[in-house]
């Protein structure tokens, strides 16, 4: 916990830097709210969606969502870590440099190429378009995805490199010598958090760039043979570990904020770092969860799916969840939008936990993969969770004072609408509705109705939080 | 059925989580005067949650994982199963046979001729039964036994493209 006169102030770049990284993000989770709102609006029959323009918005949406949510998580990150190691402003702005370009050849590849390979480009679709995308509306996507992941890269490297520099290596930013030895010269939980993310997103993009390499070659030349299989791999090793990252670098504001607002600090210890170290690992080699139906993979990679999936629900409940608890029980607490967001956060990262752990499950995921449960369960860690987060952060940096009547009917929609909207998919998960298809059956259709007026209040609410940011943001915090 | 059960224990624990969650926000304008004695109890709750929940994840594991759906693609033979070839294209699937009697076992050796697909058998309400994907370059077989006759539907389950919600092919049982 730090006040803000004991800490050394930002400099006039990394506070733009900040500010742009946020204020591109409000904005950024607003238009893929509504295209969201347009798939469901579509899938309800409310909207005639034409498939190849559906399946552009859903591209759309699940690259644009995973995107910005990395590059604001990474703010959370950058904005903390700074006051104990330190960090490289020009490798921020390069960052955000590289993730922009990388947005324009999405953007191209998507709406002028018309790739509507998903966000997961599972291989060998991006070279399967047939007649709705070629080969330049597949490489642009594929391309952009790279140029973001060289940005995220050297974001990592710096963090890592700050890291080492402070505390001798990357174990002790873990805190391995207090875990394992006597010492109570703990890290800071800011420390131990970034350091477990520089670990496993360095390892998860550097998979992705392989893959994505891979497949551009392939793209141009067909006999540069891929085996499917590794590449599916690849990719939901990639995929897992970067979007689970963000929500483990977001989740900082929750170890620095909720302490200055309870006056009682957030204890780093030994159950606290052990938690850490096994998330490390556990991020890394759940992902086999996803391939659960994929049938020749080796029997212990799926088994070893199901057990990390879990035991990785284990630190956010006992540790994380828990703690937040505790800090939060009977403090006192000043209830405003940054504290009533960063709460409603915490409940939704451990909602989210149990229908997660329920699809890692063999035996249920066999009749629950890839209907909606899958995206019930990421949207309630998502829009819940991770955003409530970003945006508890954003009402903090843009120190926005006591809430206005409109923030507070925001959060209560948002919460409300939120929360439906993801149990809206999970019964309809519940219901076998398959994910991704354009258009619903007849049976499906009314999950749609409910579906599109709750995600029009989440996007709403979401709108008032991003103009709420986006007026103060001459107010952000100097330090 | 699958589902049910998983409704229920989804619902019944995120009930709990919720629950807390509204106690402690609803009693965190109070104040305690000695932070230290509540986290104190906090963290002995804490160790009792951690083994609770890790015993049960270890029951909950060995229960679910008796019977597992790999063994039919490592070799298993079933004797009197029927054998259907099923391969995914964009967007269309291709059986061997599309009509078994009640009561038989079904191994559909599922693949594809171009992207990945996922092959899902519906019941004629709709209610997902059992499911593999469908992959390029390799062949997951999946058993089914078909005990009540009836129109089910086999559907892509793993997204392939602009006709991916097509994919559907009817399958009768007798």
């Amino acid at each position: 916990m730090a006040n803000e006169s004991s800490i050394s102030p930002l400099d006039k770049s990394a506070r733009y830097a900040i500010v742009a990284y946020l204020g591109i993000s409000a904005l950024v989770f607003v238009l893929m709210m509504l295209l969201g709102l347009l798939m469901r609006m579509g899938q309800a029959q409310w909207l005639d969606i034409p498939p190849h323009i559906f399946y552009q918005i859903m591209t759309a949406h699940g690259a644009g969502m995973v995107g910005i949510s990395g590059l604001a998580a990474s703010a959370v990150l950058w904005y903390f870590l700074r006051r104990h190691v330190n960090l490289t402003t020009g490798i921020l702005w390069a960052n955000l440099v590289f993730f922009l370009l990388g947005v324009v050849l999405i953007l191209g590849g998507i709406f002028l190429g018309g790739y509507g390979g998903a966000w997961t480009f599972l291989f060998p679709l991006p070279s399967h378009g047939l007649d709705v995308w070629g080969t330049s509306g597949a490489a642009s996507f594929l391309i952009g995805l790279l140029l973001i992941g060289v940005g995220f890269l050297l974001l990592y490297l710096d963090v890592g490199r700050a890291i080492i520099s402070k505390y001798g290596n990357i174990g002790r930013g873990l805190g391995w010598p207090q875990l394992f030895g006597s010492s109570t010269d703990f890290p800071p939980a800011c420390v131990v958090a970034s350091t477990m993310v520089v670990i496993i997103n360095i390892a998860g993009i550097l998979a992705g760039a392989v893959v994505l390499t891979m497949i551009l070659i392939n793209l141009f030349y067909p006999a540069f043979a891929v085996d499917a299989l590794l590449a599916k791999n690849l990719i939901f090793f990639f995929g897992h570990v970067f979007i689970n990252a963000t929500i483990y670098q977001a989740v900082i504001a929750v170890y620095e904020i909720l302490p200055e607002y309870t006056g009682r600090p957030w204890r780093v210890n030994k159950v606290f770092l052990a938690a850490w170290t096994a998330s490390t690992f556990m991020v890394m080699f759940v992902y086999p969860h996803h391939l659960l139906m994929d049938f020749v993979m080796p029997t212990w990679m799926l088994l070893m799916g199901q057990i990390l999936s879990y035991l990785s629900g284990l630190p956010v409940l006992v540790v994380t969840a828990y703690g937040a608890l505790t800090i939060v029980h009977r403090s006192n607490l000043r209830w405003d939008m940054v504290s009533g967001l960063l709460f409603v956060s915490m409940f939704g990262w451990a909602v989210g936990v149990i229908p997660a752990v329920i699809d890692g499950t063999i035996a249920a995921n066999q009749v629950m993969h890839n209907t909606m449960w899958v995206p019930g369960h990421f949207h309630m860690y998502l829009i819940v969770g991770l955003v409530a987060m970003l945006f508890g952060f954003m009402y903090y940096i843009a120190q926005n004072g006591a809430p206005k009547l409109l923030d507070k009917a925001a959060f209560w929609i948002y919460l409300v609408a939120g929360t439906g909207f993801c149990m809206n998919f999970l019964a309809s998960g519940q219901a076998s509705v398959a994910r991704r298809w354009a258009v619903h059956l007849p049976e499906w259709v009314g999950y749609g109705h409910a579906a599109s007026i709750l995600a029009a209040g989440v996007a709403l609410a979401a709108l008032v939080f991003a103009l709420r940011f986006l007026t103060h943001m001459g107010n952000a915090r100097t330090a | 059925m699958i589902q049910e059960t998983v409704w229920l224990i989804s619902l019944s624990l995120m009930a709990v989580i919720t629950a807390v969650f509204i106690y402690v926000a609803v009693n965190s304008s109070k104040t305690v005067p000695d932070f230290e004695a509540v986290q104190a109890r906090a963290l002995s709750f804490r160790a009792k949650l951690f083994w609770v929940l890790l015993v049960a994840g270890v029951i909950i594991f060995i229960a679910t994982t008796q019977v597992l759906p790999y063994a039919t693609t490592r070799g298993e033979v079933t004797a009197g199963a029927v054998e259907i070839d099923a391969v995914g294209k964009q967007w269309f699937w291709e059986l061997s046979q599309n009509e078994v009697a009640a009561g038989t076992t079904v191994i559909f050796n599922v693949t594809t001729e171009d992207v990945n697909h996922g092959m899902g058998i519906y019941d004629s309400e709709m209610r997902l039964l059992a499911q593999t994907q469908a992959m390029p370059g390799y062949e997951n077989k999946l058993k089914f036994t078909f005990t009540e006759p009836g129109r089910y539907r086999l559907l892509c389950m793993e997204y392939c493209g602009l006709s991916h919600h097509t994919m559907i092919i009817p399958f009768n049982v007798k």
